[in-house]
C-alpha cells in the first residue's frame, strides 16, 4: 500500500454561480483498520478560502498548521485576507521546497475571489498546480470521483443545487473505495456565508 | 506485541496497557507499567520501540513540568497532546520515534479528553482508542458497548471484556494488564488483570 493511501481520503470541490463547494469523507484509518469516523480533511483559511488536504494525515495536519501560520503572518503584514489565487501559489511553492523529501498530500483549494468568482485548483504532492473551472478531486478514489463529477456537473449551479450535485458525487465516489467514506462533510461557500453540512452515507 | 486501550466517559478517562517488556523472543519483565503520568491529571499510554518509548515520554514530561514551573499554571491535555504531536512530526523526517501512544487527561475547564497518536504523528481525539494487534479485537467491541453516559463500573467492565477477548483470540497475547483511571481526583490504579 503506498504512503498516500495509508490513512485514506476523498475530496471533491466544485464551482457554481458565485459559489464553490468543497467536501471530504470522514474516515481516519491505519491501512485497512478504521480508527475514527469524524476526521475532516477540509481546513478553513479564511471565510472565502478553504483547503482540502488528502493523503497522509500527519502531513495534512502539519501543513494545515503551517498554512494557518503563514496566513496569520500574511494578514498582519498585508492587512487583508489572502486571495485564493495567491494562496494557491503559496501552497505550490511550500510543497516544491520539499521536492526531494515531499509532504505526502494532494491539496485541493476552493475559494471565492473578491468579486465572487469561484476559484478552484488542485496539485500533486510536489506542487504541480492546475486550476479548473468545473471541479477538482483528490484522494484514494480519484477515478471514481472524477467520473461521477464529469457526468453530474454543469455550469451555473446555484448554491443549493451545487450542494446536491457535489454531495452526490462525493458519496458515490467514496462508496466504491474501501479506504474512504464513513460519512462526509460538505462546505458551500457563497459571498455572504459558509454553510457546513454533514452527510449521511454508507458506513462501511 | 504491546496492547493499549482507552475509554472516555463523561467525567473520567480509563486507560489500559499490558505489562510485558519484550526483547526479541524473551520476556524481560512482566510488571512494566506503560501508563506513565505526565502530571497529576494526565497519562501517557506508550508502546513501541523500547528506548524511544521511555526517552520520548520522559522528554515530553520534562517539558510539561518546566512549563508549569515557569508559568505557574499547568498545561491542558489538549496542549500537551498537540505539543507531543508536534515533537513527533518534527522528528519524523529526521530521526523518527517508533512509538504509538494514547494521551488521556482530565481538565477542570473541559473535563476528560483522550487522544490517539501514532508514530507518524497522526493525532485524533476519540472516545475509544486502541493500539497494537489487540486493538483489532477490542475496537469493534468498544464501539458496540460505549455510551455517552458511561459509568466507571461500566467502563471497567468493557475494559475487562476487551482484555478477555485479546487473551482468548490473539496468538501473541500478553498475559498481564494494568488499568488506570483519571478523574477530577487524579490518577489511580483500578485493576491489574
Amino acid at each position: 500500500m503506498s504512503i498516500s493511501e495509508y490513512n485514506g481520503s476523498a475530496i471533491v470541490a466544485m464551482a457554481g454561480k458565485n459559489c464553490v463547494a468543497i467536501g471530504s469523507d470522514l474516515r481516519l484509518g491505519v491501512q485497512l483498520q478504521t480508527n475514527a469516523t469524524d476526521h475532516k480533511k477540509i481546513y478553513k483559511i479564511h471565510d472565502r478560502l478553504f483547503l482540502g488536504l488528502s493523503g497522509l494525515a500527519t502531513d495534512a495536519e502539519t501543513l494545515s498548521q503551517r498554512f494557518t501560520f503563514k496566513h496569520n503572518l500574511y494578514k498582519l503584514r498585508e492587512e487583508r485576507d489572502i486571495k485564493p489565487s495567491s494562496f494557491g501559489q503559496l501552497v505550490s511553492t511550500t510543497l516544491y521546497e520539499k521536492r526531494f523529501g515531499p509532504y505526502f498530500v494532494q491539496p485541493v483549494i476552493a475559494g471565492l475571489e473578491a468579486d465572487g468568482t469561484p476559484y478552484l485548483c488542485g496539485m500533486d504532492s510536489i506542487g504541480a498546480m492546475e486550476t479548473a473551472k468545473d471541479f477538482m478531486v483528490a484522494g484514494t478514489a480519484p477515478e471514481s470521483l472524477m467520473g461521477i463529477c464529469e457526468s453530474l456537473w454543469k455550469p451555473g449551479l446555484e448554491p443549493e443545487d451545487l450542494f446536491e450535485i457535489a454531495s452526490q458525487a462525493l458519496l458515490a465516489g467514496q462508496d466504491r473505495d474501501c479506504l474512504s467514506g464513513w460519512g462526509a462533510v460538505m462546505y458551500i461557500i457563497t459571498p455572504d456565508k459558509v454553510i457546513a453540512r454533514e452527510l449521511k452515507g454508507r458506513m462501511d | 506485541m504491546d496492547f493499549l486501550a482507552g475509554i472516555r466517559g463523561p467525567d473520567f478517562v480509563m486507560l489500559c496497557s499490558d505489562t510485558s517488556a519484550v526483547q526479541s523472543i524473551v520476556t524481560m519483565k512482566q510488571d512494566e507499567d506503560k501508563l506513565v503520568p505526565i502530571d497529576s491529571h494526565k497519562l501517557f499510554a506508550i508502546s513501541g520501540e523500547a528506548g524511544d518509548r521511555v526517552n520520548f515520554t520522559e522528554f515530553i514530561t520534562a517539558n510539561v513540568r518546566l512549563y508549569a514551573f515557569r508559568n505557574g499554571v499547568d498545561l491542558s491535555t489538549k496542549a500537551v497532546a498537540n505539543f507531543t504531536r508536534n515533537e513527533l512530526a518534527t522528528a519524523l523526517r529526521k530521526s523518527p520515534y517508533q512509538t504509538n501512544l494514547l494521551i488521556g487527561g482530565y481538565d477542570e475547564h473541559c473535563g476528560p479528553s483522550l487522544y490517539w497518536c501514532d508514530y507518524l504523528a497522526t493525532m485524533h481525539e476519540q472516545n475509544i482508542c486502541g493500539s497494537g494487534y489487540g486493538s483489532y479485537f477490542v475496537l469493534s467491541l468498544f464501539d458496540k458497548l460505549w455510551r455517552k453516559d458511561l459509568t466507571e463500573a461500566d467502563a471497567l467492565n468493557m475494559m475487562r471484556k476487551g482484555i478477555e477477548e485479546v487473551k482468548s483470540r490473539l496468538v501473541v497475547a500478553p498475559p498481564k494488564y494494568i488499568i488506570k483511571i483519571i478523574d477530577k481526583n487524579g490518577i489511580r490504579v483500578v485493576d491489574e488483570v
